[in-house]
């Protein structure tokens, strides 16, 4: 099992004639991905690593039945490539694309909230669900299969925590990056509801960074709605205030958005913070001995707490379906 | 990106935003001149890309042009949160009677822009939203639709109870939000709003931050950039494509990814090191790059040790092997370098890297810990962390 993408997600690749799109729609390929073409207006009828490219979304999701899109355009193009994704039928769009306007991202998420269409990203390094389909760019030899789910606003940060489990012996389910910058499309809350709701993920790797309250708000959603074990990561303790550190989204201002509240509201409801990457797995192994010998009283109210978690959320139950 | 007070007047102005009449100077014969064309009493203002410049001292009231000579010598040149003061706005001065916020940011959660007014408003507004939020009246705006002129107006009635004051501040209000939209900003702001004693509505100070992903499109607020106004190296990071923070410590950083490079830092802290800058170089690194940030953290003094850790993904490791190899032959490096490359084409990476001489390690705690005992090495024994 796994949540968003399996074997049978159909992928689309837009901006599949550039340098990363090309090297990823091959690297995915290659994985297992069941990758039935790529898009780039212009170059419709030409090949690349054997996937046949089109010069629309409207084509080549007609030709090929695609559900999923993962887009590698420039930022420039990637709002425009978003929404035409989502208008010719495409279910999951994930927008791997670095640099894209927050002002555009506002009316993208505006337009697609009432949609049954789920974006994932910008500025994200995309999902993989062992052993079965990868969408965007995780390099797909440090994965294993396992029971665990990864959600992250990292990308290199997520092959790190990935790597430490797989290297201690535990394996993922799916592992998502939800990407760094202030607007997007997939939430905290969103995956964790999913993991929730996937019977083969047992424990939930969580890995936040500074910046936003979503770190706070997925420690009250983990406390209300969730019975699996969940641990976390906090990047940027050492950061300094009123600098943006890298990612559209990573800055501490007016004093709100620092590690330490993050790692306290978590700590507040039960969830471990490790202070290095290579201490997750150690913290995960934890988690699941404690959770594998529930009361009988306390099973019962996560029954109810998955019950209601999985009305919840709309999209949460749709986009885990497909 | 930050720009000044009186670039984001002016556009302001261009906006139909209303301003006191003002004018830039670098020197203080420019800053007399323009108090002389204006007549005094004038206001004398620094130029920093910081907050709190009035209680620091970095706006001054000049009742006459000697005073304006007075204010503008002290203030040019002054240090403002260690930042250099290099120009100053003479403004005409202006009778205040009441002080209201306005401002305009990007919020996350409810992924709107949201308008946010007060009628405490002045140098104590992050005090009134910390210890009386329910001061600040906030509207999430829809960003299809937009702001409704009524809702600018229910919000500018917040401010002032006189019906010509509201209409004025809900004009300042819509076109402030025209403004945040045509611009890109990331926030705007108004800080005070002011009524004058002929009942006029007025912005006293401008505040516009603009969202660097939205720059490739406004060639004109990009060209707006005061170099001066920042740090060298971070400017020089910015025009090499890499984002750099430069701190305080001794272990330079090269990362790809931000969360990864936050992580090696925090790492870094955690093993009893201090690092000496948070360095992405990004996805797609070429080599080019690589060198650029070796340049750039080499050129710091403090630096003792280097630590280079990537995590292929989109990013190829053998690229950064290239980059690794060029700075060497280019920059010749004295102090030691730990490089951890693991991931998308980590064996080219490897053997590229076998015509330098390099310190190795598989693991991210691994090389944190060699980096900060390599930092220590010039340090007499006893001062060594081993």
């Amino acid at each position: 099992m796994s949540i968003l993408i399996n074997k049978k997600t159909k992928v689309i690749v837009q901006g599949i004639t550039g340098r990363d799109g090309s090297f990823h729609a091959e690297q995915m390929k290659k994985y297992g991905t069941n990758v039935v073409g790529g898009v780039t207006p212009g170059k419709g009828g030409s090949k690349v690593a054997g996937i046949p490219v089109f010069d629309s979304m409207a084509e080549a999701v007609k030709k090929t039945r695609a559900n999923t899109s993962v887009i590698y355009v420039p930022p420039g193009f990637a709002i425009d490539a978003i929404y035409e994704a989502a208008d010719n039928g495409i279910k999951l769009i994930v927008c791997i694309t670095e640099g894209v306007p927050a002002n555009d991202m506002m009316k993208v998420y505006d337009y697609l909230k009432d949609k049954d269409v789920r974006l994932v990203g910008p500025n994200c390094p995309g999902i993989i669900s062992t052993d079965q389909s990868k969408v965007g760019i995780m390099p797909g030899t440090i994965v294993k299969k396992g029971p665990v789910g990864v959600v992250s606003r990292s990308g290199t940060l997520t092959y790190e925590a990935i790597w430490a489990l797989t290297c201690a012996g535990l394996g993922q389910t799916t592992c998502i990056g939800i990407g760094g910058d202030q607007i997007i499309g997939t939430n905290f809350i969103d995956v964790l509801g999913m993991f929730e709701n996937d019977k083969a993920t047992k424990a939930v790797v969580m890995i936040g960074e500074i910046g936003g309250t979503d770190e706070e708000e997925a420690a009250r959603f983990i406390k209300k709605r969730m019975s699996k074990p969940v641990v976390s990561f906090i990047a940027g303790r050492s950061a300094p205030p009123g600098k943006r550190m890298g990612h559209a989204g990573a800055i501490i201002s007016g004093g709100t958005g620092t590690a330490a509240e993050k790692i306290k509201a978590l700590n507040a409801v039960g969830i471990p913070v490790a202070a290095s990457p290579t201490e997750i797995p150690g913290l995960v192994e934890d988690m699941m001995k404690k959770a594998k010998k529930p009361k009988a009283a306390a099973a019962k109210k996560t029954r109810k707490a998955a019950a209601r978690a999985s009305g919840a959320k709309k999209k949460t139950k749709k986009a885990g379906k497909s | 990106m930050k720009i000044h007070e009186y670039q984001a007047k002016d556009l302001f102005s261009e906006a139909g935003i209303p301003v006191p009449p003002g004018k830039v100077a670098a020197t203080v014969a420019e800053a007399v001149e323009i108090a002389e064309s204006f007549g005094c009493p004038v206001m004398v203002k620094s130029q920093v890309h910081v907050g709190g410049r009035g209680k620091a001292g970095g706006i001054q009231y000049a009742e006459n042009v000697e005073a304006a000579r007075v204010w503008s010598q002290k203030i040019l040149g002054m240090d403002i949160k260690g930042l250099k003061v290099g120009k100053v706005l003479i403004t005409e001065a202006v009778d205040i009677v009441t002080e209201s916020y306005v401002g305009i940011i990007i919020d996350r959660a409810s992924k709107s822009p949201v308008v946010m007014v007060s009628a405490a408003g002045g140098i104590d507004i992050e005090e009134v939203a910390a210890k009386t939020p329910e001061k600040i009246h906030k509207l999430a705006v829809d960003p299809t639709v937009g702001l409704r002129a009524y809702q600018a107006r229910n919000l500018a009635a917040k401010l002032y109870k006189d019906i010509a004051q509201i209409r004025q501040a809900a004009d300042i209000i819509l076109k402030l939000y025209d403004l945040f939209w045509q611009v890109d900003a990331s926030l705007v702001e108004i800080n005070p709003l002011v009524t004058v004693p002929s009942g006029q509505v007025l912005a006293l100070d401008a505040k516009v931050n603009i969202d660097d992903n939205g720059l490739f499109r406004h060639g004109e607020i990009a060209a707006l950039r005061d170099v001066e106004a920042e740090e060298p190296a971070e400017v020089e990071a910015r025009e090499g494509d890499l984002s750099f923070v430069k701190l305080s410590g001794n272990i330079g950083c090269i990362v790809n990814g931000a969360g990864l490079a936050m992580a090696t830092m925090d790492l870094v802290k955690h093993y009893g090191g201090d690092p000496a800058n948070f360095l992405d170089i990004g996805g797609s690194s070429n080599p080019q790059k690589v060198l650029t940030a070796m340049r750039i953290i080499l050129s710091d003094a403090n630096v003792r040790a280097v630590l280079i850790n990537i995590f292929g993904g989109i990013t190829r490791c053998d690229d950064v092997a290239n980059g690794i190899v060029l700075a060497y032959e280019e920059l010749k490096p004295e102090v030691p370098i730990v490089v951890r490359l693991t991931g998308t084409n980590e064996d080219k990476a490897r053997k590229i890297l076998k015509a330098v001489n390099l310190e190795f390690g598989d693991t991210l705690d691994e090389v944190v810990k060699k980096a900060i005992d390599l930092s220590d090495i010039d340090v007499p024994a006893a001062g060594r962390s081993k």
